[in-house]
């Protein structure tokens, strides 16, 4: 079972092969999905009819390349600035929760941190669709008794933010809470003995420290907004993000112009996976 | 002095208190309480006229006496159950040899290529499924290619589709918390058990498991929750035969516009969830702060 233990030729020989199967099973789709991008014909489907790079540059339908659609292009844009925001937000928030459940005690603190879970544990489509029903409520109530339209809180990019930073905050402040943790606060009490305030060692001393790991959640976060779809999809508006325009031609069937779109993501995936590699190492002496 | 400045301390260190507590209580309440208690208010009432609404169960017997509802409501459970089963036995031996069997460079490598899948988008990956499900998909081609069939064979849109799918999207999940575990058993305990005479099932049963039951349960956990509340996958590879419950919650809040009882259905669905989170905490004796972080 484990090297040390001597086992049977057959035994180890099937073992492996499993694992392989494993992974050609993980990596297939995935190929498939790159390798279809680059084959000249309108459906991204066999047979193989050559090398083409128009599902990227084609100028015109019905051989519309990703770099000329503009619909496509928009839709990436709104998923950055999304991502963007909601990315900001909850980090911000996730260091002050970290602070607060490290640094202080009080009373209900333990129920504190059961409820700042609790949106791990909630399905996204129901976290998006309870956000759904109390901003109507709220902008309703507004309504009736201001006569006030609150644009804000209909179905729309504000809503989707607030739903994905809603989630978002939780793992954030998972992962920032535990590099706190392994922080020795002795060093901010050196600097406050040398004489900087508490808020100066903070923003000198324990932030610094905290670097990576909000580099980490950043990463984390960034990622999972602009490829949310479940709470996204209940409160999306007119502006579509990326997954939900993409959800929409994947249902209507399209051109390979889609694998295109992903190709584009798995290289940008892959770019922020190898950054936060690069930045999380540890400094070598 | 000391005592003037020592006081001064206390109170910027009360205020510093109030600053951090205030962003995460407006966080929790805005965005995650009031919505739900929101969401069990809208279910509980009934349309009586143009805004005017009474209180009524009548959203929830709708769920009880429709019998689409209630089976779509139950096929989802299973087969959440059923894709997590599944998932834990894939994914088990393959963790396994990452954590036990392998050492070093390629370690970490196999470890890191488990990964790589997941940070691409779910719906990228379920893409990837449809071209080589579909009737003029991949595999179809290759059984025709083979000969073991004679024309396109359509694999998409039947459970099976679905179930792939799911198990799929899930196995990160459960990959990553039995490496963690396994990770931290002392193979000595392994060697151990053989020597007093173990059989690799005794071994396995009595020393490996009990060992990774923290990260099995975790694992169990998040992928179940995760498939209950899962909408693209089911729609996209089980297209309208798929009858899943989001579905169905989306289909009453967009398409019928029947928020009423898309609320109810939500609260039945999180009900659902969480109960079997609860029951699976119950069971193995862990707690939830635990198996979440």
């Amino acid at each position: 079972m484990i090297p040390s233990i001597p086992s049977s030729r057959f035994f180890r020989v099937s073992y492996l092969s499993y694992v392989t199967l494993f992974f050609i099973f993980l990596i297939t789709p995935l190929v498939v999905v790159a390798a279809f991008s680059f084959n000249d014909a309108l459906f991204p489907s066999l047979p193989w009819n050559g090398f083409t790079w128009d599902w990227y540059l084609g100028k015109g339908e019905p051989r519309l390349g990703l770099f000329h659609d503009d619909a496509l292009l928009d839709s990436i844009g709104v998923s950055v600035q999304v991502a963007i925001v909601t990315t900001m937000a909850s980090l911000a928030l996730a260091t002050c929760n970290a602070f607060l459940f490290e640094r202080e005690q009080f009373p209900g603190k333990n129920f504190l941190y059961v409820l700042m879970l609790m949106p791990l544990v909630i399905p996204g489509v129901i976290l998006g669709v309870s956000i759904l029903v109390f901003s109507s409520t709220v902008a309703n109530w507004f309504e009736v008794q201001f006569g006030y339209e609150i644009e804000a809180l209909r179905p729309g990019l504000v809503l989707v933010t607030l739903g994905q930073f809603a989630f978002l905050t939780t793992i954030a402040t998972l992962v920032i809470s535990a590099r706190l943790r392994k922080f020795d606060i002795t060093q901010e009490e050196a600097a406050m003995n040398l004489g900087a305030s508490r808020l100066t060692a903070i923003a000198t001393v324990t932030l610094p420290f905290l670097k990576p790991a909000l580099f980490g959640a950043g990463v984390v976060a960034f990622l999972m907004s602009f490829e949310n779809f479940n709470t996204t999809l209940m409160l999306v508006g007119s502006d579509a993000p990326l997954t939900i325009a993409m959800f929409d031609r994947l249902r209507e069937g399209s051109t390979p112009v889609l694998n295109a779109v992903s190709v584009l993501l798995m290289v940008g995936s892959a770019c922020l996976a190898l950054i936060s590699l690069f930045v999380q190492r540890p400094a070598k002496p | 002095m000391s005592d003037a400045s020592g006081n001064f301390n206390r109170t910027q260190y009360r205020l510093g208190f109030w600053l951090l507590l205030a962003p995460i209580v407006l966080w929790l309440s805005l965005l995650i309480i009031l919505p739900h208690i929101d969401m069990v208010l809208v279910s509980l009432r009934e349309r009586i006229a143009s805004r005017q609404y009474g209180f009524s169960f009548g959203n929830y017997t709708a769920f009880f006496t429709e019998p689409l509802y209630w089976n779509t409501f139950v096929r989802t459970a299973v087969m959440s159950i059923v894709a997590t089963v599944l998932t834990l036995i894939i994914a088990f031996p393959v963790s396994f040899y990452i954590a036990k069997v392998l050492t070093g460079r390629p370690r970490i490598a196999l470890f890191i290529l488990c990964l790589l899948p997941f940070w691409v988008s779910e719906l990228v990956r379920t893409y990837g499924w449809m071209i080589l499900l579909r009737e003029t998909g991949l595999i179809s081609g290759a059984l025709q290619w083979f000969g073991l069939a004679d024309q396109p064979v359509e694999m998409l849109y039947n459970d099976v589709a679905i179930m792939v799918g799911l198990i799929y999207t899930s196995m990160l999940f459960m990959v990553v918390p039995l490496v963690t575990t396994l990770d931290s058993l002392d193979n000595s305990l392994i060697e151990a058990g053989y020597d007093l005479g173990g059989s690799s099932w005794n071994v396995m049963r009595s020393i490996v498991i009990p060992h990774a039951m923290p990260g099995i349960m975790s694992g169990c956990i998040v992928v179940f929750m995760l498939t209950l509340g899962n909408y693209l996958t089911p729609t996209l590879l089980g297209g309208k035969s798929s009858l899943w419950f989001t579905e169905q919650i989306y289909t009453q809040f967009i398409t019928r516009f029947n928020w009423e009882q898309g609320a109810a259905f939500g609260i039945l669905l999180l009900i659902l969830s969480s109960l079997i989170v609860w029951l699976g905490l119950k069971i193995t004796r862990q707690s939830f702060t635990r198996v979440m972080s």
